[in-house]
Protein backbone atom coordinates (compact mmCIF):
# COMPACT_ATOMS: atom_id res chain seq x y z
CA UNK A 1 0.00 0.00 0.00
CA UNK A 2 1.42 3.43 -0.79
CA UNK A 3 0.87 5.98 1.82
CA UNK A 4 1.61 9.52 2.31
CA UNK A 5 5.23 9.78 4.09
CA UNK A 6 4.56 12.45 6.75
CA UNK A 7 2.72 10.79 9.32
CA UNK A 8 3.11 7.54 10.60
CA UNK A 9 -0.77 5.81 9.24
CA UNK A 10 -0.44 2.63 11.15
CA UNK A 11 0.67 4.06 14.33
CA UNK A 12 -1.90 6.70 14.05
CA UNK A 13 -4.44 4.47 13.61
CA UNK A 14 -3.82 2.19 16.32
CA UNK A 15 -4.81 5.42 18.61
CA UNK A 16 -8.65 5.29 17.58
CA UNK A 17 -10.20 2.55 19.28
CA UNK A 18 -13.75 3.40 17.06
CA UNK A 19 -11.60 2.33 13.45
CA UNK A 20 -11.90 -1.12 14.68
CA UNK A 21 -15.37 -1.03 14.68
CA UNK A 22 -17.61 -2.27 11.81
CA UNK A 23 -20.26 -0.93 10.32
CA UNK A 24 -23.11 -2.90 8.37
CA UNK A 25 -20.15 -5.99 8.77
CA UNK A 26 -17.51 -3.53 7.00
CA UNK A 27 -14.80 -1.72 7.83
CA UNK A 28 -15.59 1.58 9.02
CA UNK A 29 -14.29 4.56 6.63
CA UNK A 30 -15.14 7.81 7.76
CA UNK A 31 -15.27 10.56 5.97
CA UNK A 32 -17.19 12.95 7.85
CA UNK A 33 -14.23 14.86 10.13
CA UNK A 34 -15.46 18.13 8.86
CA UNK A 35 -18.64 17.28 10.93
CA UNK A 36 -16.52 16.03 13.78
CA UNK A 37 -13.38 14.02 14.19
CA UNK A 38 -12.55 10.62 16.29
CA UNK A 39 -11.15 10.57 19.24
CA UNK A 40 -7.43 8.72 19.89
CA UNK A 41 -7.39 6.83 23.41
CA UNK A 42 -5.17 9.57 24.75
CA UNK A 43 -8.26 11.89 24.49
CA UNK A 44 -10.61 9.23 26.00
CA UNK A 45 -7.78 8.10 28.64
CA UNK A 46 -7.86 12.14 29.79
CA UNK A 47 -11.61 12.34 30.52
CA UNK A 48 -11.83 9.40 32.05
CA UNK A 49 -8.71 10.03 34.61
CA UNK A 50 -10.08 13.52 35.55
CA UNK A 51 -12.88 11.69 36.57
CA UNK A 52 -11.34 8.89 38.28
CA UNK A 53 -8.66 10.55 39.67
CA UNK A 54 -8.90 14.19 40.68
CA UNK A 55 -13.19 15.51 39.98
CA UNK A 56 -13.47 18.75 41.34
CA UNK A 57 -14.34 22.39 40.92
CA UNK A 58 -11.80 24.48 39.59
CA UNK A 59 -10.09 27.88 40.65
CA UNK A 60 -12.39 27.74 44.54
CA UNK A 61 -11.36 24.66 46.22
CA UNK A 62 -8.06 24.62 48.70
CA UNK A 63 -8.54 20.93 48.32
CA UNK A 64 -5.68 18.80 46.84
CA UNK A 65 -8.49 17.53 44.27
CA UNK A 66 -9.72 21.13 43.48
CA UNK A 67 -5.89 22.12 43.09
CA UNK A 68 -5.14 18.81 40.78
CA UNK A 69 -8.23 19.89 38.54
CA UNK A 70 -7.27 23.87 38.40
CA UNK A 71 -3.65 23.05 37.48
CA UNK A 72 -5.16 21.11 34.86
CA UNK A 73 -7.65 22.60 33.54
CA UNK A 74 -5.41 25.98 33.62
CA UNK A 75 -2.60 23.60 31.99
CA UNK A 76 -5.21 22.68 29.21
CA UNK A 77 -5.94 26.50 28.53
CA UNK A 78 -1.99 27.17 27.88
CA UNK A 79 -1.43 23.76 25.75
CA UNK A 80 -4.53 24.97 23.57
CA UNK A 81 -3.19 28.62 22.94
CA UNK A 82 0.20 27.62 22.32
CA UNK A 83 -1.32 25.16 19.76
CA UNK A 84 -3.17 27.92 17.76
CA UNK A 85 0.00 30.93 18.69
CA UNK A 86 -1.87 32.43 21.43
CA UNK A 87 -1.26 33.65 24.90
CA UNK A 88 -3.61 31.82 27.99
CA UNK A 89 -4.78 35.11 29.09
CA UNK A 90 -6.71 35.72 25.56
CA UNK A 91 -8.45 32.16 25.41
CA UNK A 92 -11.98 32.08 26.66
CA UNK A 93 -13.29 28.14 27.04
CA UNK A 94 -16.66 28.11 25.20
CA UNK A 95 -18.77 25.18 24.23
CA UNK A 96 -17.32 25.30 20.53
CA UNK A 97 -17.27 28.27 17.64
CA UNK A 98 -21.01 29.10 17.67
CA UNK A 99 -20.65 29.62 21.22
CA UNK A 100 -17.74 31.78 20.44
CA UNK A 101 -19.65 33.69 17.64
CA UNK A 102 -22.38 34.29 20.21
CA UNK A 103 -20.09 35.69 22.74
CA UNK A 104 -18.60 38.02 20.44
CA UNK A 105 -21.94 39.38 19.43
CA UNK A 106 -23.39 40.10 23.15
CA UNK A 107 -20.25 41.30 24.38
CA UNK A 108 -18.75 43.38 21.95
CA UNK A 109 -21.74 43.77 19.67
CA UNK A 110 -24.14 44.58 22.08
CA UNK A 111 -21.61 47.25 23.59
CA UNK A 112 -20.06 48.62 19.60
CA UNK A 113 -22.15 48.02 16.83
CA UNK A 114 -24.42 50.98 16.69
CA UNK A 115 -27.54 51.94 14.48
CA UNK A 116 -26.75 52.37 10.54
CA UNK A 117 -23.59 50.31 11.00
CA UNK A 118 -22.53 47.70 8.43
CA UNK A 119 -21.59 44.01 9.12
CA UNK A 120 -19.93 41.84 6.28
CA UNK A 121 -19.65 38.29 6.43
CA UNK A 122 -19.44 36.61 3.07
CA UNK A 123 -21.20 33.79 0.76
CA UNK A 124 -19.44 30.70 1.72
CA UNK A 125 -19.62 31.05 5.52
CA UNK A 126 -21.04 28.36 8.10
CA UNK A 127 -24.87 29.50 9.40
CA UNK A 128 -22.50 30.36 13.06
CA UNK A 129 -20.81 33.34 11.05
CA UNK A 130 -23.74 34.01 9.81
CA UNK A 131 -26.60 33.74 12.03
CA UNK A 132 -25.47 35.87 15.05
CA UNK A 133 -24.71 38.42 12.61
CA UNK A 134 -28.39 38.44 11.26
CA UNK A 135 -29.31 38.75 15.01
CA UNK A 136 -26.92 41.51 16.00
CA UNK A 137 -27.63 43.57 13.17
CA UNK A 138 -31.89 43.19 13.67
CA UNK A 139 -31.38 44.14 17.05
CA UNK A 140 -28.88 47.08 16.16
CA UNK A 141 -30.39 48.98 13.18
CA UNK A 142 -27.14 47.37 11.30
CA UNK A 143 -26.61 45.93 8.03
CA UNK A 144 -25.73 42.86 6.92
CA UNK A 145 -23.74 42.10 4.04
CA UNK A 146 -22.14 39.35 1.85
CA UNK A 147 -19.00 39.44 0.14
CA UNK A 148 -19.51 37.11 -2.94
CA UNK A 149 -17.88 34.43 -4.89
CA UNK A 150 -15.71 33.50 -8.24
CA UNK A 151 -17.06 30.79 -9.77
CA UNK A 152 -14.59 28.60 -8.30
CA UNK A 153 -15.84 29.41 -4.99
CA UNK A 154 -12.96 31.61 -3.91
CA UNK A 155 -13.65 35.25 -2.24
CA UNK A 156 -14.74 37.92 -4.67
CA UNK A 157 -12.06 40.43 -4.16
CA UNK A 158 -13.67 43.27 -6.21
CA UNK A 159 -16.49 42.50 -4.01
CA UNK A 160 -15.05 42.26 -0.61
CA UNK A 161 -12.95 45.91 -2.10
CA UNK A 162 -16.16 47.54 -2.31
CA UNK A 163 -17.74 46.01 1.19
CA UNK A 164 -14.57 47.58 3.22
CA UNK A 165 -15.59 51.48 1.40
CA UNK A 166 -18.78 51.02 3.42
CA UNK A 167 -16.17 51.35 7.04
CA UNK A 168 -18.18 48.02 8.08
CA UNK A 169 -17.80 47.75 11.66
CA UNK A 170 -17.28 44.09 11.66
CA UNK A 171 -15.62 41.68 8.88
CA UNK A 172 -16.36 38.15 10.00
CA UNK A 173 -14.68 35.16 7.92
CA UNK A 174 -13.95 31.47 7.58
CA UNK A 175 -10.36 30.61 7.41
CA UNK A 176 -11.48 27.55 5.73
CA UNK A 177 -14.53 26.84 4.00
CA UNK A 178 -16.18 23.85 5.43
CA UNK A 179 -18.05 23.07 2.20
CA UNK A 180 -15.86 24.32 -0.64
CA UNK A 181 -12.85 23.89 1.30
CA UNK A 182 -11.33 26.98 -0.01
CA UNK A 183 -8.49 28.42 2.20
CA UNK A 184 -8.68 32.50 2.71
CA UNK A 185 -5.35 34.12 3.09
CA UNK A 186 -7.25 35.67 6.02
CA UNK A 187 -3.81 37.69 7.27
CA UNK A 188 -4.75 39.76 4.47
CA UNK A 189 -8.03 40.20 4.41
CA UNK A 190 -7.74 41.21 8.13
CA UNK A 191 -5.00 43.61 7.35
CA UNK A 192 -7.19 45.03 4.52
CA UNK A 193 -10.57 44.95 6.96
CA UNK A 194 -8.31 46.48 9.57
CA UNK A 195 -6.57 49.17 7.80
CA UNK A 196 -11.34 50.51 6.62
CA UNK A 197 -11.68 50.81 10.13
CA UNK A 198 -13.46 47.04 10.86
CA UNK A 199 -12.84 44.87 14.06
CA UNK A 200 -12.60 40.96 12.44
CA UNK A 201 -13.28 37.37 13.42
CA UNK A 202 -12.25 34.44 11.82
CA UNK A 203 -14.07 31.17 11.83
CA UNK A 204 -11.08 28.85 12.47
CA UNK A 205 -13.24 25.49 13.11
CA UNK A 206 -12.06 23.66 10.21
CA UNK A 207 -8.08 24.96 9.54
CA UNK A 208 -6.73 24.80 13.47
CA UNK A 209 -7.33 21.41 13.32
CA UNK A 210 -6.15 20.66 9.69
CA UNK A 211 -3.27 23.12 9.30
CA UNK A 212 -0.42 25.30 11.24
CA UNK A 213 -2.56 28.30 12.23
CA UNK A 214 -1.17 31.08 14.27
CA UNK A 215 -3.97 33.53 15.47
CA UNK A 216 -1.03 36.42 16.52
CA UNK A 217 -0.25 35.95 12.73
CA UNK A 218 -3.04 36.32 11.33
CA UNK A 219 -4.21 39.60 12.99
CA UNK A 220 -7.56 39.29 13.47
CA UNK A 221 -9.42 40.51 16.75
CA UNK A 222 -11.11 37.74 17.13
CA UNK A 223 -11.10 33.46 16.31
CA UNK A 224 -12.92 30.74 17.22
CA UNK A 225 -13.00 27.21 16.69
CA UNK A 226 -14.45 23.84 18.39
CA UNK A 227 -12.48 21.00 19.85
CA UNK A 228 -14.83 18.23 18.71
CA UNK A 229 -13.20 18.84 14.95
CA UNK A 230 -9.54 18.42 16.27
CA UNK A 231 -10.05 15.51 17.95
CA UNK A 232 -11.55 16.67 21.34
CA UNK A 233 -14.54 16.18 22.86
CA UNK A 234 -18.08 17.61 22.24
CA UNK A 235 -18.88 20.53 24.09
CA UNK A 236 -15.96 22.31 24.31
CA UNK A 237 -14.11 25.07 22.09
CA UNK A 238 -12.29 28.40 22.15
CA UNK A 239 -12.45 31.94 21.56
CA UNK A 240 -9.30 34.01 21.42
CA UNK A 241 -9.49 37.86 21.38
CA UNK A 242 -7.05 40.48 21.00
CA UNK A 243 -6.85 40.95 25.29
CA UNK A 244 -6.97 45.01 25.41
CA UNK A 245 -10.36 44.29 23.59
CA UNK A 246 -11.99 41.67 25.68
CA UNK A 247 -11.49 44.06 29.04
CA UNK A 248 -13.13 46.56 27.22
CA UNK A 249 -16.28 44.20 26.48
CA UNK A 250 -19.14 43.44 28.49
CA UNK A 251 -19.57 40.29 29.96
CA UNK A 252 -20.99 37.59 28.45
CA UNK A 253 -23.16 35.71 31.10
CA UNK A 254 -23.72 36.57 34.45
CA UNK A 255 -22.95 34.29 37.44
CA UNK A 256 -20.15 32.59 39.18
CA UNK A 257 -16.88 32.57 38.46
CA UNK A 258 -17.24 35.59 36.56
CA UNK A 259 -17.07 38.20 39.25
CA UNK A 260 -14.79 39.70 41.36
CA UNK A 261 -17.35 41.19 43.74
CA UNK A 262 -20.74 41.16 44.22
CA UNK A 263 -22.93 43.61 45.32
CA UNK A 264 -26.78 44.14 46.34
CA UNK A 265 -27.00 46.72 43.44
CA UNK A 266 -23.83 46.22 41.43
CA UNK A 267 -20.80 43.39 40.59
CA UNK A 268 -17.44 43.98 39.81
CA UNK A 269 -15.61 41.21 36.71
CA UNK A 270 -13.65 38.85 36.94
CA UNK A 271 -10.06 39.20 35.04
CA UNK A 272 -10.02 37.97 31.06
CA UNK A 273 -10.65 35.15 30.08
CA UNK A 274 -12.71 33.89 33.08
CA UNK A 275 -14.96 37.48 32.99
CA UNK A 276 -16.48 35.28 29.78
CA UNK A 277 -16.78 31.82 32.07
CA UNK A 278 -19.93 32.07 33.96
CA UNK A 279 -20.55 29.08 35.98
CA UNK A 280 -18.49 25.80 36.62
CA UNK A 281 -16.17 25.32 33.53
CA UNK A 282 -16.45 22.58 30.95
CA UNK A 283 -13.43 21.07 33.03
CA UNK A 284 -12.71 17.39 32.28
CA UNK A 285 -13.58 18.41 28.28
CA UNK A 286 -10.99 21.11 28.48
CA UNK A 287 -8.59 18.85 29.74
CA UNK A 288 -9.53 16.57 26.99
CA UNK A 289 -9.29 19.36 24.37
CA UNK A 290 -5.30 19.92 25.97
CA UNK A 291 -4.71 16.11 25.71
CA UNK A 292 -5.86 16.74 21.84
CA UNK A 293 -3.46 19.56 21.45
CA UNK A 294 -0.98 17.59 22.94
CA UNK A 295 -1.59 14.67 20.78
CA UNK A 296 -1.66 16.67 17.29
CA UNK A 297 1.69 18.80 18.39
CA UNK A 298 3.25 15.56 18.71
CA UNK A 299 2.02 15.03 15.11
CA UNK A 300 3.38 17.98 13.98
CA UNK A 301 0.63 20.17 12.37
CA UNK A 302 3.08 20.95 8.96
CA UNK A 303 3.02 16.67 8.79
CA UNK A 304 -1.21 16.89 9.16
CA UNK A 305 -1.07 19.39 6.25
CA UNK A 306 1.14 17.22 4.58
CA UNK A 307 -0.95 14.14 4.77
CA UNK A 308 -3.83 15.84 3.89
CA UNK A 309 -2.64 17.22 0.79
CA UNK A 310 -1.39 13.51 -0.41
CA UNK A 311 -4.77 12.30 0.33
CA UNK A 312 -6.93 15.33 -1.56
CA UNK A 313 -4.13 14.95 -4.48
CA UNK A 314 -4.73 11.20 -4.84
CA UNK A 315 -8.42 11.62 -4.49
CA UNK A 316 -8.94 14.45 -6.42
CA UNK A 317 -7.34 12.22 -9.07
CA UNK A 318 -9.10 9.07 -8.09
CA UNK A 319 -12.46 10.36 -7.85
CA UNK A 320 -12.76 12.45 -11.01
CA UNK A 321 -12.57 9.50 -13.20
CA UNK A 322 -16.08 8.12 -11.50
CA UNK A 323 -18.34 9.27 -14.74
CA UNK A 324 -20.71 12.17 -13.54
CA UNK A 325 -17.97 12.72 -10.86
CA UNK A 326 -18.89 16.52 -10.24
CA UNK A 327 -16.69 18.85 -7.36
CA UNK A 328 -17.31 22.32 -6.24
CA UNK A 329 -14.65 24.57 -4.93
CA UNK A 330 -11.54 25.57 -5.73
CA UNK A 331 -8.98 22.73 -8.30
CA UNK A 332 -5.73 22.06 -7.23
CA UNK A 333 -5.07 20.54 -3.50
CA UNK A 334 -2.94 23.57 -2.56
CA UNK A 335 -5.78 26.22 -1.96
CA UNK A 336 -7.96 24.07 -0.37
CA UNK A 337 -8.08 22.46 2.86
CA UNK A 338 -8.88 18.38 2.93
CA UNK A 339 -12.54 18.56 2.05
CA UNK A 340 -14.21 17.55 -0.99
CA UNK A 341 -17.73 18.51 -2.46
CA UNK A 342 -19.34 17.14 -4.76
CA UNK A 343 -22.45 15.57 -6.53
CA UNK A 344 -22.54 11.89 -9.21
CA UNK A 345 -24.79 12.02 -11.85
CA UNK A 346 -28.73 12.86 -10.99
CA UNK A 347 -28.06 10.94 -7.37
CA UNK A 348 -29.22 12.95 -4.66
CA UNK A 349 -26.60 13.33 -1.80
CA UNK A 350 -29.07 11.55 0.48
CA UNK A 351 -29.21 8.52 -1.49
CA UNK A 352 -25.67 8.52 -2.54
CA UNK A 353 -24.76 8.73 1.75
CA UNK A 354 -27.81 5.59 1.94
CA UNK A 355 -26.16 3.44 -0.48
CA UNK A 356 -22.15 4.31 0.89
CA UNK A 357 -23.51 3.81 4.34
CA UNK A 358 -24.17 -0.03 3.53
CA UNK A 359 -20.54 -0.54 2.25
CA UNK A 360 -19.62 1.29 5.80
CA UNK A 361 -18.10 4.27 4.50
CA UNK A 362 -19.52 7.49 6.66
CA UNK A 363 -20.01 11.05 4.29
CA UNK A 364 -21.97 13.89 4.96
CA UNK A 365 -25.02 14.99 2.93
CA UNK A 366 -26.63 17.80 2.60
CA UNK A 367 -26.79 21.84 3.14
CA UNK A 368 -23.88 21.41 5.55
CA UNK A 369 -25.10 24.18 7.43
CA UNK A 370 -24.04 26.99 4.65
CA UNK A 371 -27.31 27.49 3.25
CA UNK A 372 -26.74 30.78 1.44
CA UNK A 373 -23.59 29.13 -0.21
CA UNK A 374 -26.30 26.32 -1.23
CA UNK A 375 -28.54 28.55 -3.25
CA UNK A 376 -25.11 30.42 -4.60
CA UNK A 377 -23.94 26.81 -5.89
CA UNK A 378 -27.68 26.20 -7.13
CA UNK A 379 -27.69 22.64 -5.77
CA UNK A 380 -30.27 21.89 -2.47
CA UNK A 381 -27.23 19.49 -1.28
CA UNK A 382 -23.99 18.05 -1.87
CA UNK A 383 -22.09 15.16 -0.35
CA UNK A 384 -19.50 16.14 0.98
CA UNK A 385 -16.05 13.68 1.96
CA UNK A 386 -13.49 15.27 4.43
CA UNK A 387 -10.60 14.04 5.49
CA UNK A 388 -8.20 13.65 8.34
CA UNK A 389 -5.19 11.92 9.67
CA UNK A 390 -6.15 8.57 10.36
CA UNK A 391 -7.49 8.42 6.70
CA UNK A 392 -5.57 6.33 4.13
CA UNK A 393 -5.65 6.17 -0.01
CA UNK A 394 -7.10 2.38 0.98
CA UNK A 395 -10.22 4.87 2.38
CA UNK A 396 -10.14 7.12 -1.06
CA UNK A 397 -10.14 3.86 -2.79
CA UNK A 398 -13.25 2.65 -1.05
CA UNK A 399 -15.10 5.72 -1.54
CA UNK A 400 -14.39 5.66 -5.18
CA UNK A 401 -15.66 2.06 -5.47
CA UNK A 402 -18.47 3.12 -3.15
CA UNK A 403 -19.07 5.78 -6.16
CA UNK A 404 -19.12 3.22 -9.05
CA UNK A 405 -21.62 1.11 -7.04
CA UNK A 406 -24.10 4.02 -6.53
CA UNK A 407 -23.68 4.44 -10.64
CA UNK A 408 -24.54 0.82 -11.29
CA UNK A 409 -27.56 0.78 -8.81
CA UNK A 410 -28.58 4.32 -10.48
CA UNK A 411 -28.09 3.09 -13.35
CA UNK A 412 -26.67 6.67 -13.82
CA UNK B 1 -32.95 -5.61 3.29
CA UNK B 2 -30.55 -2.91 4.09
CA UNK B 3 -31.33 0.57 3.12
CA UNK B 4 -29.30 0.25 0.01
CA UNK B 5 -31.84 -1.87 -1.14
CA UNK B 6 -34.74 0.23 -1.72
CA UNK B 7 -33.13 1.70 -4.80
CA UNK B 8 -35.29 -1.03 -7.14
CA UNK B 9 -36.09 -0.53 -10.53
CA UNK B 10 -39.36 1.00 -9.46
CA UNK B 11 -38.41 3.34 -7.20
CA UNK B 12 -35.90 4.81 -9.58
CA UNK B 13 -38.33 4.86 -12.60
CA UNK B 14 -40.61 7.14 -10.13
CA UNK B 15 -37.69 9.25 -9.41
CA UNK B 16 -36.92 10.11 -12.49
CA UNK B 17 -40.58 9.88 -14.21
CA UNK B 18 -42.65 10.79 -11.33
CA UNK B 19 -46.17 10.45 -11.87
CA UNK B 20 -48.81 13.20 -11.31
CA UNK B 21 -45.94 15.59 -11.03
CA UNK B 22 -46.63 19.14 -11.89
CA UNK B 23 -49.33 21.90 -10.43
CA UNK B 24 -53.12 22.28 -10.81
CA UNK B 25 -54.49 24.78 -12.85
CA UNK B 26 -57.71 24.60 -10.15
CA UNK B 27 -57.47 23.05 -6.61
CA UNK B 28 -59.42 23.34 -3.50
CA UNK B 29 -55.74 22.18 -1.02
CA UNK B 30 -52.19 23.21 -1.31
CA UNK B 31 -50.01 22.02 1.12
CA UNK B 32 -46.28 22.79 1.34
CA UNK B 33 -43.45 21.41 3.25
CA UNK B 34 -39.75 20.93 3.84
CA UNK B 35 -36.82 18.37 5.74
CA UNK B 36 -35.15 20.70 7.11
CA UNK B 37 -32.17 18.24 7.60
CA UNK B 38 -31.69 17.67 4.02
CA UNK B 39 -33.79 20.41 2.60
CA UNK B 40 -36.08 17.64 0.21
CA UNK B 41 -38.74 19.99 -0.60
CA UNK B 42 -42.51 18.30 -1.47
CA UNK B 43 -45.90 21.03 -2.59
CA UNK B 44 -49.30 18.75 -3.11
CA UNK B 45 -52.27 20.47 -4.71
CA UNK B 46 -55.78 18.89 -4.96
CA UNK B 47 -58.89 19.46 -6.30
CA UNK B 48 -62.15 17.93 -4.20
CA UNK B 49 -64.75 16.90 -5.67
CA UNK B 50 -68.73 16.43 -4.05
CA UNK B 51 -66.22 18.23 -0.82
CA UNK B 52 -65.12 14.42 0.29
CA UNK B 53 -63.09 12.97 -3.05
CA UNK B 54 -59.72 13.31 -4.35
CA UNK B 55 -60.22 14.31 -7.71
CA UNK B 56 -57.22 15.53 -8.84
CA UNK B 57 -54.09 15.43 -7.49
CA UNK B 58 -50.58 16.71 -8.34
CA UNK B 59 -46.97 17.52 -6.84
CA UNK B 60 -44.10 18.74 -7.28
CA UNK B 61 -41.05 19.51 -5.63
CA UNK B 62 -37.20 18.37 -5.29
CA UNK B 63 -35.35 16.13 -3.09
CA UNK B 64 -33.85 12.84 -2.78
CA UNK B 65 -35.18 9.79 -4.90
CA UNK B 66 -37.13 8.30 -1.63
CA UNK B 67 -38.75 11.72 -0.82
CA UNK B 68 -39.73 11.92 -4.76
CA UNK B 69 -40.85 8.16 -5.55
CA UNK B 70 -42.69 8.10 -2.28
CA UNK B 71 -44.83 11.51 -3.05
CA UNK B 72 -45.27 10.59 -6.15
CA UNK B 73 -46.69 6.39 -5.60
CA UNK B 74 -48.43 8.62 -2.71
CA UNK B 75 -50.75 10.70 -5.19
CA UNK B 76 -51.44 7.88 -7.36
CA UNK B 77 -53.00 5.47 -4.14
CA UNK B 78 -54.87 9.03 -3.34
CA UNK B 79 -56.36 10.01 -6.65
CA UNK B 80 -60.17 9.11 -6.66
CA UNK B 81 -59.96 8.32 -2.38
CA UNK B 82 -61.89 9.87 -0.13
CA UNK B 83 -60.35 12.83 1.83
CA UNK B 84 -61.11 10.44 5.27
CA UNK B 85 -59.29 8.09 3.78
CA UNK B 86 -56.08 10.55 4.29
CA UNK B 87 -56.60 10.63 8.25
CA UNK B 88 -56.20 6.90 8.42
CA UNK B 89 -53.08 6.66 6.59
CA UNK B 90 -49.90 5.48 8.15
CA UNK B 91 -46.28 5.03 8.29
CA UNK B 92 -46.44 1.67 8.07
CA UNK B 93 -49.01 1.92 4.72
CA UNK B 94 -45.89 4.28 3.25
CA UNK B 95 -43.32 2.08 3.77
CA UNK B 96 -45.35 -0.86 2.43
CA UNK B 97 -46.07 1.21 -0.64
CA UNK B 98 -42.15 1.27 -0.44
CA UNK B 99 -41.33 -2.69 -0.39
CA UNK B 100 -40.61 -2.31 3.07
CA UNK B 101 -37.18 -1.20 3.18
CA UNK B 102 -35.24 -1.02 6.69
CA UNK B 103 -34.67 2.48 6.64
CA UNK B 104 -33.11 4.39 9.60
CA UNK B 105 -34.40 7.59 11.53
CA UNK B 106 -33.15 10.15 9.09
CA UNK B 107 -34.19 8.37 5.96
CA UNK B 108 -37.53 7.54 7.21
CA UNK B 109 -38.02 11.55 7.43
CA UNK B 110 -37.44 11.61 3.57
CA UNK B 111 -40.05 8.92 2.93
CA UNK B 112 -42.80 10.32 5.10
CA UNK B 113 -42.59 13.44 3.94
CA UNK B 114 -45.19 13.26 1.49
CA UNK B 115 -47.39 11.89 3.86
CA UNK B 116 -46.77 14.90 6.16
CA UNK B 117 -47.65 17.52 3.33
CA UNK B 118 -51.06 15.55 2.77
CA UNK B 119 -52.08 15.09 5.42
CA UNK B 120 -51.38 18.99 6.41
CA UNK B 121 -53.34 19.94 3.75
CA UNK B 122 -56.20 17.75 3.88
CA UNK B 123 -56.56 18.13 7.91
CA UNK B 124 -56.36 22.14 7.08
CA UNK B 125 -59.11 21.68 4.39
CA UNK B 126 -61.43 19.70 6.73
CA UNK B 127 -60.94 21.97 9.48
CA UNK B 128 -61.88 24.92 7.86
CA UNK B 129 -64.79 23.32 6.24
CA UNK B 130 -66.23 22.41 9.98
CA UNK B 131 -65.45 25.77 11.14
CA UNK B 132 -67.45 27.45 7.93
CA UNK B 133 -69.71 25.09 8.76
CA UNK B 134 -70.52 26.08 12.14
CA UNK B 135 -70.56 30.29 11.45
Amino acid sequence: MVQSESLDLEKVRADFPILKRKVHGKKLVYFDNAATTQKPRQVIDALSEYYSNYNANVHRSAHTLGEEATEAYESAREKVARFVGASAKELVFTRGTTEATNLVRFAWGERFVKRGDTLVTTLMEHHSNIVPWQLLAKQKGASLKFVGLEPDGSLDMASFESLLKESPSLVALTHCSNVLGTINDVARLCAMSKKAGARTIVDAAQSVPHMPVDFSRIGCDFFAFSGHKMLGPTGIGALVGKKDLMEEMDPFQGGGEMIREVFQDHSTWNDVPFKFEAGTANIADAIGLGAAADYLSSLGMEAVREHEVALLKYALASLSKVKGFHLYGPAGEGRRGGVLSFNLADIHAHDLATILDDDGIAIRAGHHCAQPLMKWLGVPATSRASFYIYNSYDDVDALAAGLEKARRIFKA
Amino acid sequence: MSAADIYKEIILDYYRNPRNFGRLELFDIASHDTNPLCGDEVDIQIKVGDGKTIEEIKFFGKGCAISLASASMLTELAKGKDLEWVKQLSKEDILKMLGSPELGPSRIKCALLGMKVLKTGVYGYLGAKLENSED
